[in-house]
């Protein structure tokens, strides 16, 4: 009887020691993935969407709309990596400016950025796994 | 009778230090050259300073602009061009800073030259304009010839060069330029660079006091 509680005890120990190192580890991920993501931001996206997000008139959308980010989580790696045009609503207004590809970005360093931008400026999305952004690439239109 | 000297003393310090107050003005950028000229028999040299020379521009609104609509008005020129990816956004962002702060500002003007003369027609430049945020006529944003912008950009002291090599196609830096009414430059500011911008409202304060004491 004693012997079952020790073990018991053990076995719940060793899940909770688990699930805190697993819970840490996609923590340390999500902190890398932003930290990288930053560089990639400022270098490529900051000169039209702004330092904080906030973009630029109705020139260029502001990053801040957290609906709309969330409503187009499985097309943002496509409009990074080749561009939008064409009118699109973004914060209630309605925006028409061309955003140019880059066709330089690997899918790691979009995956990167978007976890970025992803939880930045308000936003709270979450990582944005090399694997899921690698699934949606090849489904580009 | 102590108290009554002391104030005396107090107003005598604050008038001096009023009168000796340095007033700072802000250099005359540019080459400048020497004149010497016979005056009742005596050589007078004068300096002859760098001024922005004539120009004639087409305007947003497709009407011919020149130096006249400045006359008498400090302003604040630079170049760009309409889908430029690289500088030009943060650019326009901190002047639009300085725009917000001073559009309904009779003293002063706006003048953004596009250096895309194939692409950024005035009509372009109007929409560009108004995404933007420009509400009136202060800002002006001016296409011309190629000759005729590149050659100016040289006068206002500004590097901008045709070069498939670079992100848009154009090579430019991003400077501000103020330019007094006598059309000398007064200050060049670095337009991405917070700092920068700073200096450049502070200045800006300084040249307006000095034609609008």
């Amino acid at each position: 009887m004693r012997n079952t509680c020790i073990a018991i005890g053990a076995a719940l120990l060793g899940l909770y020691v688990t699930g805190q190192s697993c819970q840490s580890g996609e923590a340390i991920r999500t902190a890398q993935y932003i930290t990288n993501g930053q560089k990639i931001y400022s270098m490529h996206c900051q000169n039209c969407h702004g330092a904080r997000g906030e973009g630029l008139g109705n020139l260029y959308p502001p990053l801040t709309d957290t609906a709309f980010l969330l409503s187009h989580r499985q097309q943002l790696a496509c409009m990074v990596k080749n561009g939008i045009s064409g009118p699109m609503e973004v914060d209630g207004r309605v925006f028409n400016t061309e955003m140019p590809p880059n066709p330089q970005l690997a899918p790691v360093e979009i995956a990167y950025v978007l976890t970025y931008i992803g939880n930045s400026f308000g936003n709270k999305m979450g990582i944005f796994p090399q694997e899921e952004v690698q699934a949606v690439l090849d489904n580009c239109n | 009778m102590r108290i009554s000297l002391l104030l005396i003393g107090t107003v005598l310090l604050a008038t001096g230090c009023n009168h000796g107050g340095t007033t700072k003005t802000l250099p005359i950028l540019g080459e400048r050259d020497t004149v010497s000229t016979l005056v009742d028999g005596k050589t007078v040299i004068d300096t002859v300073y760098k001024r922005i020379p004539d120009f004639e521009l087409l305007n947003q609104d497709s009407v011919l602009i020149t130096n006249s609509l400045f006359d008498g008005r400090v302003y604040i020129a630079n170049f760009f061009f309409t889908h430029c990816p690289s500088i030009c956004p943060t650019m326009q962002r901190n002047l639009l800073k300085v725009y917000e702060k001073y559009k309904h500002d009779d003293r002063l003007r706006f003048l953004s030259h596009s250096i895309d003369f194939r692409h950024d027609s005035p009509s372009v430049l109007k929409a560009y304009a108004e995404k933007l945020g420009v509400t009136n006529q202060h800002w002006q944003f001016v296409t011309g010839s190629k000759a005729d912008i590149y050659g100016l950009a040289d006068h206002y002291m500004v590097y901008t060069k045709e070069d498939s090599a670079v992100p848009g196609g154009y090579d430019h830096s991003g400077y501000f330029l103020l330019v007094d009414p006598e059309r000398r430059i007064r200050g060049a500011y670095d337009g991405t660079n917070d700092d920068q911008l700073q200096l450049l409202f502070d200045d800006l304060e300084i040249l307006l006091n000095e034609y609008t004491p």
